[in-house]
């Protein structure tokens, strides 16, 4: 619309029947008559309705996203106050519960279940991307990358059904022999495993399933976006396909490659249903994650209980809560602050 | 080191898309060879069959023989990875890679190559490899700083020197100065008349003052329309190609540009 106005025109009459819309948009850029050819030199200074519309529209929203964030935040703050208040810690008297030991497992069990996951994924993750972005031929790429987006689109309780029905038996035989071989490596050491292996090793393989296709996804598109250049100027130095990829691929990529895992990272983190359905629930700091009944993760805690909560446990779990949405945002910091580490290197 | 390359009925394909038809030469070793004609003409296509760098591209073939030191680097069983540590390449825009510094990035291909290389004898490829593209003097402080900090010129001097790191026999260059001021342009100038007495060249030029200046030999190709393929006209002698050249296309191109 803005070509049509910019056209420098002979006669006014000619450019108000192509500009009209224009002049309708724009009731106080004057009248009629000669002004309007000038109009459009001057007209970019002011302040278009559509530009003010769209201006007003997008900071809206963005208000919009920061008051349901801070309502959220002040929802958590204000509703664990009474588990605060009452907690043995802050003054509810020595045979109160302990919001610590009620909270810190949990905390413990949701990290370290979401960490397990990332490790386990982020290198599969590396290499499907890569071998859809370089090495797969076309035909098999795109088919292969829509299948990742599909994945990524399951709902989680699909996962947690898969986890849970058909995942648990078939990690017997695994985890006897980590246990058995590899007992000495604190993560696989313990008692030996007992059926059903509802642990959270499975807990942390399904998580795992479920952040492959985000951080694959992200990984790929970044890696597609390598400059040509760059690429060729390796394959031309007689580097082969995989020292391309080490050399220059892989270094382009390594911001996007953080934030994709951080993002896997935060979905692990918050993830409910998957858990709920495979993890048999306990409260404590182990580290043995084929042990059952040892550890818990606050969203599925809070899934399971807040149902017939009495509202001083509901305050708990609210605090709960609070606490994931803190590390969450905690998580989303440090992303932020690697990719725009890693920008300026 | 440097050798000569012997290209032999060379059909140039993207696809279904033949895109230069028929090149029969020799390129001489211990010389330049510019290559010029208009836009499209398949002068990109054809340098990049000579490292095997054409058939990166998806769908992109070359049938015919490239004989470099008498072996056809199209033979079964040739690997590319092998040809393109054998024959080098500058582009025409400066590409040094972007996360390393200036002594990594001439190192980047001899790295590639045999991964042990003790320290001193880095440090001594590393000048070298920058003497030779004159850079030295003008980086030598600042070694371990990222290349990508460097002024256009310097970075495509950066890209030279990384080249000639690998010790390759020949160095192709595609309109290497085209994105470089006139005092840059000079600068590579004078090193590609330096390096022809070690490696043969062939390099790509737009600017026919260039290709006269730098050049032992030039050669010519065209094509008769679009959708049609490429064809070189014409090689000879630089000198002759500019006065006297034999086809009457080489006659009118050249003229038409310079007059
Ligand atoms: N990647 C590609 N895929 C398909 N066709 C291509 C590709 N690159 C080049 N071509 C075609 O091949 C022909 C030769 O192109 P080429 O780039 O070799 O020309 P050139 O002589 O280098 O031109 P210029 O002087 O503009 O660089 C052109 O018709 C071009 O359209
Ligand atoms: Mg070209």
């Amino acid at each position: 619309m803005s070509s049509s106005a910019a056209d420098p025109a002979p006669s006014p009459s000619q450019t108000r029947a192509p500009g009209a819309p224009d002049a309708a948009d724009a009731p106080p850029s004057g009248p009629t008559g000669p002004s309007r050819s000038e109009d459009p030199r001057r007209g970019r200074a002011k302040r278009r309705p559509g530009d003010m519309i769209f201006t007003g529209l997008s900071v809206g929203s963005g208000l919009i996203i920061f008051l349901t964030l801070a309502l959220v935040a002040i929802f958590l703050t204000v509703r664990s106050l009474p588990a605060i208040r009452d907690s043995r810690e802050f003054g509810g008297g020595a045979d109160a519960v302990s919001l610590w030991e009620f909270t810190a497992p949990l905390v413990f069990g949701t990290v370290f279940a979401a960490v397990l996951a990332l490790v386990m994924a982020v290198p599969v993750s590396i290499g499907i991307a890569l071998f859809i972005s370089h090495f797969a031929p076309r035909r098999l790429a795109t088919p292969l990358g829509f299948m990742i987006d599909l994945l990524a689109a399951v709902p989680s309780v699909v996962f947690g059904l898969w986890g849970g029905v058909w995942l648990v038996p078939k990690m017997q035989g695994l985890y006897e022999l980590l246990n058995t071989y590899l007992g000495w490596i604190p993560l696989f050491a313990g008692p030996e495993p007992e059926p059903p292996m509802r642990n959270l090793a499975t807990a942390s393989i399904v998580l795992a399933v479920m952040i492959l296709p985000i951080i694959t996804a992200v990984s790929r598109e970044v890696f597609l976006q390598t400059p040509r250049l760059q690429e060729e100027a390796a394959l031309a130095l007689g580097a082969t396909r995989w020292e391309t990829i080490r050399t220059v691929v892989l270094p382009f990529g390594r911001a996007g490659v953080v934030s994709a895992s951080m993002l896997g990272l935060g979905r692990a983190l918050g993830e409910t249903m998957a858990v709920l359905m495979v993890l048999s629930p306990g409260s404590s700091f182990s580290l043995h994650i084929l042990e059952v009944g040892q550890h818990n993760t606050i969203a599925a805690n809070i899934a399971s209980q807040s149902a017939e909560a009495t509202p001083d446990v509901m305050a708990r779990l609210i605090f709960t809560g609070l606490v994931l949405f803190i590390i969450t945002f905690i998580i989303n910091a440090l992303a932020r602050a690697i990719v725009a580490r890693s920008a300026r290197a | 080191m440097a050798q000569a390359i012997n290209v032999e009925d060379l059909n140039i394909f993207y696809g279904d898309f033949l895109a230069v038809e028929d090149v029969t030469v020799t390129l001489q070793p211990r010389s330049v060879t510019a290559l010029i004609g208009p836009s499209g003409c398949g002068k990109s296509t054809f340098l990049r069959t000579l490292n095997r760098m054409h058939e990166v591209i998806p769908g992109a073939y070359a049938q015919g023989k490239v004989e470099i030191e008498g072996q056809d680097i199209y033979a079964p069983g040739v690997d590319p990875v092998n040809v393109r540590r054998r024959v080098g390449m500058v582009f025409q825009k400066p590409n040094p890679f972007p996360t390393m510094s200036i002594r990594d990035n001439v190192l980047a291909g001899v790295k590639l190559n045999n991964k042990r290389l003790s320290r001193s004898s880095a440090d001594e490829l590393v000048e070298s490899s920058l003497r030779g593209a004159n850079l030295w003097e003008e980086v030598k402080d600042r070694l371990d700083k990222p290349g990508m900090g460097l002024s256009g010129g310097q970075q495509q001097r950066l890209c030279i020197a990384r080249a000639i790191a690998v010790k390759p026999e020949v160095i192709l260059m595609d309109e290497p100065c085209s994105a470089l001021d006139p005092i840059s342009t000079l600068a590579i100038e004078d090193l590609i008349h330096e390096m022809k007495q070690d490696f043969t060249i062939v390099i790509v030029t737009h600017n026919m003052q260039q290709a006269s200046r730098v050049s032992d030999r030039t050669g010519f190709f065209t094509i008769s329309g679009t959708g049609k393929p490429g064809h070189l006209i014409e090689i000879d002698e630089t000198e002759k190609m500019f006065t006297n050249p034999t086809e009457k296309q080489t006659e009118d191109y050249i003229s038409g540009r310079f007059g």
